[in-house]
């Protein structure tokens, strides 16, 4: 996936949301309309350039409460449920694809 | 291992009071983002997916038990119960709450270890043999300079905001463990036909998204002027090293530039202004680094004694494990251990809390309280008695870092990748699980001989893919991991990038493609113990690439 850091032009092609690291932990967070939340369905879906950008100024004002604030897709499933439009969205929001090595039983 | 003195530990504890204060005014709101970020990255604290990476130096590769059990309780502490072993003798770790990173600092600190210019554009943890002051084959113990530089290159103001960052290893043996000539500054001691022993010098090599092999521009280099040497070069770059353009900013694109001659002769303008000067090394304080490092009090014994042989005889699976993991010593009647992190479906590198108490405990019993880290994300109990082995072996068994696989096809060196790293376009930890799944058999390990797997998540190449005898490179297409395979890359003296095998292939695909690659050398090899290595060089790429790509 083209890292976010690369990030320069705002395109937007479907829907997107706003997401961060969390200042005091790093954990992966959405913009709301007002402030953040760890659960990305009820993070505000923009499907413009301008609201994202909206957004996302939003999001860079609160240096505060997250880090490195950027445009990421997502997608829509069936049921209406927001589910992340790429792979490394996908593993920001539930964690490394493998099993961490404590599982291992050592 | 190397004693530190007060003055090192007076630094270390001062850097966790500032990093502390730092850390209060951030969450404070005191400094930005912008204005802190500097700061964290001189403190090797990285924000990456999930979290911050907080990555630790290990100078020279080498840990004390004590040490290590100070890194099993900031895993167990502050992270998830694990650290990751790096390429670079460093170990990461990946949850750590930016709150809490000062107590782990300063937890860290009361050993010794710390965070300091593992990130940002200055001079990196310096690397070496992870063999130094044991090999059979060195010249001499490569840390004392790795030592002499380190004191001399840490916060040294000239060189804390370099062009980009610079990685310099060293090696004192003929047979290069550290991977010196893919690195800025690469040193190997060697001795003269006058029977001195002073460096050879290579600058320029690296890896990342422009690979380049290092050049020796300087044959011979006198022990006393290492450090005015190494001052010069990185005076040479400071001053004339690309500050427009980060993908152009490392020396090796100067060096590539300039030409290796062009800049030798600028490196030694510069050098023969300071040479002979303060920098040049006084004879005493070489002596007084080389105290400090303590060898322990061996005793005399035989090699090959009756305990060792009467267990290589009984019991085929500790045959195995001494024949693939066990090296020779310089002193009779000890051995080198290598402790592979690199279990069946294991994630390369990583070791737990718990694993790492009980190598601390077993280094203070079987290797004299010393353990060292190698670039190949393996661990090394660096002085271990040969009547011991079989005691030893039986207590790495136990805790899962006895598999007999190292510098075998599934001793795969891995970079994090997608699955922890911002940087990254593709996994790479997976695909190394799903190689050592495919390549568990260990008999046909052994017949396949030295094979090197290297897989870096990113073109930044922290899995050093293009040395790797096969290298496995993600790369990312219309949103899809996909993965370019390289063969016959080599990171010894040797030093030579592999060469592209064919078009990427899909995440699915790549073990399939291993597989082919490995039956294909069976297949092409003029006789059972023509290495890998040897075949690619022998008949080049172009057979393998007919059939790893006719294949399905």
């Amino acid at each position: 996936m083209t890292s976010p850091l690369e990030q320069k032009k705002l395109k937007i092609t479907g829907p997107v949301v706003i997401t961060a690291n969390r200042l005091g932990d790093g954990a992966v967070i959405y913009r709301r309309a007002e402030g953040w939340t760890t659960d990305i369905n009820i993070a505000a879906v923009a499907t413009t350039a301008a609201t994202a950008s909206e957004l996302l100024s939003a999001a860079h004002a609160d240096d505060l409460n997250a880090v490195g604030a950027y445009v990421a897709p997502v997608a829509r499933n069936p049921d209406g449920t927001l589910r992340p439009g790429n792979l490394r969205e996908y593993i920001r929001l539930t964690g490394p694809s493998i099993d961490l090595p404590v599982t291992f039983g050592i | 291992m190397y004693v530190y003195d007060e003055l090192d530990r007076i630094l270390v504890g001062e850097r966790v009071t500032e990093f502390r204060d730092q850390v209060k005014r951030r969450i404070s709101g005191e400094l930005t983002e912008d204005e802190f970020k500097p700061l964290r990255l001189m403190n090797g604290v990285y924000l990456q997916l999930h979290a911050y990476m907080l990555r630790i130096a290990i100078p020279y590769g080498t840990l004390s038990a004590d040490q290590m059990r100070t890194l099993a309780r900031v895993a167990r502490m502050y992270d998830r119960g694990y650290g990751h072993f790096t390429t670079r003798q460093n170990i990461q770790f990946n949850w750590i709450k930016l709150e809490e990173l000062p107590d782990a600092m300063a937890l860290l600190a009361s050993a010794g270890l710390h965070g300091m210019q593992t990130s940002g554009n200055c001079v990196r943890n310096i690397t070496t043999d992870q063999w130094a002051g044991v090999a059979p084959d060195e010249i001499e113990d490569a840390r004392v300079w790795a030592e002499i530089l380190r004191q001399h290159l840490t916060l040294h103001p000239e060189f804390s905001f370099l062009p980009r960052k610079f990685k310099i290893a060293l090696t004192a043996a003929p047979h290069d463990r550290a991977a010196t000539k893919v690195h800025d500054i690469g040193l190997r001691l060697l001795r003269n036909d006058a029977g001195e022993v002073g460096f050879e010098v290579t600058v320029g090599g690296g890896l990342g998204r422009t690979p380049f092999i290092g050049k020796m521009i300087k044959p011979f280099l006198a022990k006393r002027d290492i450090v005015s040497y190494v001052e010069a070069v990185m005076r040479a770059y400071n001053q004339s090293g690309r500050r427009d353009n980060i993908y152009k900013a490392r020396i090796k694109i100067l060096v590539h530039d300039l030409g290796p001659e062009a800049f030798g002769k600028e490196v030694e303008a510069e050098w023969q202004a300071i040479k002979d000067g303060p920098l040049t090394l006084d004879p005493a304080i070489i002596a007084d680094v080389a105290a400090r490092f303590k060898y322990p009090d061996y005793r005399r014994l035989n090699d090959d004694p009756s305990e060792l042989a009467h267990a290589r005889a009984s019991d085929p699976r500790f045959e195995r494990w001494f024949k693939n993991s066990v090296s020779r010593h310089k002193v009779p009647g000890y051995a080198i251990v290598t402790l592979s992190l690199k279990p069946e479906g294991g994630p390369p590198g990583d070791a737990t809390a718990a694993q790492m108490d009980r190598i601390a405990d077993l280094a203070e019993r079987y290797s004299f309280a010393e353990i060292r880290v190698g670039h190949d994300q393996n661990l090394v109990l660096p002085h271990v008695a040969q009547r011991d082995l079989p005691a030893l072996w039986r207590a790495l068994d136990g805790i899962g870092v006895a598999t007999p696989n190292v510098g075998l096809v599934s001793d795969i060196i891995a970079c994090p990748g997608l699955d922890y790293c911002s940087l990254a376009n593709a996994r790479a930890i997976p695909v190394a699980q799903e190689l050592t799944r495919r390549f568990r058999d260990l008999g046909l390990a052994q017949e396949l001989g030295r094979l090197h797997i290297n897989i870096s998540g990113c073109i930044n190449a922290c899995g050093h893919h293009h040395v790797g005898h096969i290298g496995i490179l993600g790369v990312e297409k219309n949103g899809e991991e996909f993965y370019q395979l390289t063969i016959g890359g080599r990171a010894d003296e040797q030093a030579r990038l592999g060469d592209l095998l064919g078009p990427a292939v899909r995440y699915h695909e790549v073990a399939d493609k291993v597989e082919d690659i490995v039956a294909a050398y069976l297949e092409l090899r003029s006789r059972p113990d023509e290495t890998f290595l040897a075949t690619v060089e022998r008949i080049g790429v172009e057979p393998f690439k007919e059939r790893v790509y006719a294949v399905g």
